[in-house]
């Protein structure tokens, strides 16, 4: 397949000047990943680390203080239609109907649909999460919040864009919720072929969800210090994921890091200082596999190939 | 048993409005013929019986003579009530509207841009605050028409209120709601209309309201000013006419009109009223 990735993150930088005129605040420096076609990346790091912040700036809401994205080797610049984006709270528009919510959507991405055709798509996508039946007219104040998540990524996959991005979407549900929605999610993700790059807080849901995931060091000066990969076969079940011989060293491998290394390795990026202008990638580490580093692995193993889709 | 709140507050209503008048009634020495006065009675007037507060039977009664034919028209000192609370509408609604075509407008651009709302902030500050009645003498001697003067009036003292709400309302939009208009490739024009207009219009329309409320506030003194017709020069007529029955019915009728133009907004602002 192709080893030319879909999207590519350089050398991103993100500082804010202080308020007081003093060194300015340094939220992550250097910042280096890709992501392959049909892929799904979590990104996982400590709450303050930047993580909204680069996912803003792949949505084309905010801007680095240096470095750049390209995406199909175009340079990113500004909001596109081609970048879908669920945030954690408020991405519903209140005094639309849930249906309306994701007719809004279509209808910005095909202005030239017929309203016939707008509704029927969108309805399509409401039913794939399991809101139709009367819920589709009620307005977001009136469905719960897993309800309200669900309409948003109805929005998000409804437009079809070439890059889902979801800002912790799960972040305020309670944990059965948060399981059901998990598995639509998958399920609407597997008979598609969406790159999504998610930021979570969840571990499990990391491992359940991803091909891989990116860990971020604490900030300040937080970086992106490894590409774990998730070596466990799809499709995958929150019931049977765990009997899976790789799924506590893949998990342990990611706690260890949260709850320790993460702090160690904080400021690492300060230390080797701005010289460091070679985009060099995360080191990947595949835990399933026993720890084995990435160069050890045919570089043909990218890890699109991993995922088996049903 | 009463257990609905509203029909014991009803009931409440009814008891305290029977209590009122009925104190009033009683308040209000009946009317002696005039063959029972005294010589000192005459003498000091009180055979003059429309110079004495009425009671509210002669109130009431006169509210039937009006109400029953409230648009006879007997020249310019004598037209009916409908008529003259007609004259003040229209004043209200043409000045109202527009005061609301140039304030929404601009208050929205105010409010989209952090700069606008600064440099408008001062002149918006001082302006308000001046009493719509004292813009008269300067709208008289300016456009020489006093019809048009008390609509004028009515346009600078409604601009205030929808200017600043506007301002207010599009300025405190979601942060989150513009980003969804953002990663969904709408236009500024787009955007204005299907996501901030919306999202505002709750605070637009209180704007409105309190808007509409202070015009009528206005409206009766700017009409007992300019006089002509209108329900306020009714009012001032009346009292020179030292009718205080009508005076007092016609009080009555500019508070229920009042109402009335009130429950328009607040059911416009219910329906597009939304929860987050
Ligand atoms: N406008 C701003 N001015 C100054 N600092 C800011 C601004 N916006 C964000 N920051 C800082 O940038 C850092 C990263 O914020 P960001 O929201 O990206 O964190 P996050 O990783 O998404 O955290 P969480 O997991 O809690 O959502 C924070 O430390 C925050 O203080
Ligand atoms: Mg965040």
């Amino acid at each position: 397949m192709t080893n030319i990735p879909f999207l590519e993150v350089d050398l991103l930088t993100k500082r804010y000047p202080s308020p007081d005129g003093g060194d300015p605040l340094t939220v992550f420096e250097n910042i280096n990943f890709d992501i392959y076609k049909g892929e799904f990346v979590c990104i996982i790091g400590h709450s303050g680390c930047g993580k909204s912040t680069i996912m803003n700036v792949l949505a084309g809401l905010d801007t680095p203080t240096s470095g750049g994205v390209t995406m199909d080797g175009k340079e990113l610049s500004g909001p596109s239609l081609d970048r879908g984006v669920v945030f954690q709270n408020y991405s519903l528009l209140p005094w639309l109907s849930a249906l309306k919510n994701v007719i809004f959507g279509v209808k910005a991405r095909h202005p030239d649909w017929s309203k016939e055709k707008v509704r029927e798509h969108s309805y399509h996508y409401l039913e794939l999460v399991g809101l139709v039946n009367g819920a589709e007219n009620r307005k977001p104040s009136q469905l719960s919040g897993g309800m309200r998540q669900r309409v948003s990524i109805a929005r998000a996959f409804a437009i079809q864009p070439k890059l889902l991005l979801l800002d912790e979407p799960f972040g305020a549900l309670d944990a059965l919720t948060r399981g059901t929605i998990q598995d639509e999610l998958i399920r609407i993700w597997s008979g598609s072929d969406q790159t999504v790059f998610m930021i979570t807080h969840d571990v499990d849901e990391a491992i359940l969800l991803a091909d891989r995931v990116l860990l971020m060091t604490n900030g300040p000066y937080a970086t992106v210090a490894e590409s774990v990969a998730i070596d466990i076969p799809r499709p995958r079940s929150r019931a049977d994921i765990i009997h899976h011989d790789g799924y506590y060293k893949i998990r342990n491998h990611l706690v260890e890091f949260l709850a320790k290394r993460s702090k160690d390795l904080a400021g690492i990026s300060k230390i080797s200082g701005g010289q460091n202008d070679d985009p060099q990638q995360p080191k990947i580490v595949r835990p399933a596999l026993d720890g084995v580093s990435s160069s050890e692995i045919d570089s043909a193993t990218s890890p699109n190939l991993l995922k088996v889709k049903g | 048993m009463f257990t609905s709140l509203n029909l014991r507050a009803l009931l409440l209503s009814f008891v305290i409005l029977t209590l009122v008048l009925g104190a009033w009634e009683l308040a209000t020495p009946a009317v002696k013929a005039a063959g029972e006065l005294t010589e000192y009675e005459k003498l000091i007037g009180a055979a003059d019986q429309e110079a004495r507060v009425p009671p509210p039977s002669a109130v009431l009664v006169r509210a039937w003579e009006e109400l029953s034919d409230p648009f006879y028209d007997n020249g310019p000192n004598d037209k009916g009530i409908g008529i003259q609370i007609g004259y003040s509408i229209f004043r209200v609604l043409t000045g109202y509207l527009m005061a609301a075509l140039l304030a929404i407008p601009v208050g929205f651009l105010i409010g989209m841009s952090p700069l606008a709302y600064k440099a408008f902030d001062p002149f918006i500050q001082v302006l308000r605050p001046i009493s719509p009645l004292a813009w008269m003498p300067l709208a008289l001697f300016i456009i020489k028409d006093s019809q048009a003067s008390a609509i004028f009036v009515i346009f600078i003292c409604s601009i205030w209120p929808m200017l600043i709400n506007t301002a207010f309302g599009v300025a405190g939009v979601r942060k989150d709601w513009v980003n969804v208009a953002r990663t969904h490739e709408l236009g500024s024009l787009r955007t204005a209309l299907i996501v901030i207009l919306p999202a505002a219009a709750p605070t637009i329309l209180t704007g409105m309201r309190i808007s509409i409320g202070i015009a009528w506030l206005v409206i009766v003194a700017a009409e007992m000013l300019v006089g002509g017709t209108g329900v306020g020069y009714y009012v001032w007529n009346e009292w020179n006419n030292l009718d205080l029955t009508s005076v007092i019915f016609s009080i009555l009728v500019i508070g229920v009109v009042g109402m009335l133009l009130d429950a328009v907004f607040a059911f416009a602002q219910r329906s597009i009223q939304y929860q987050e």
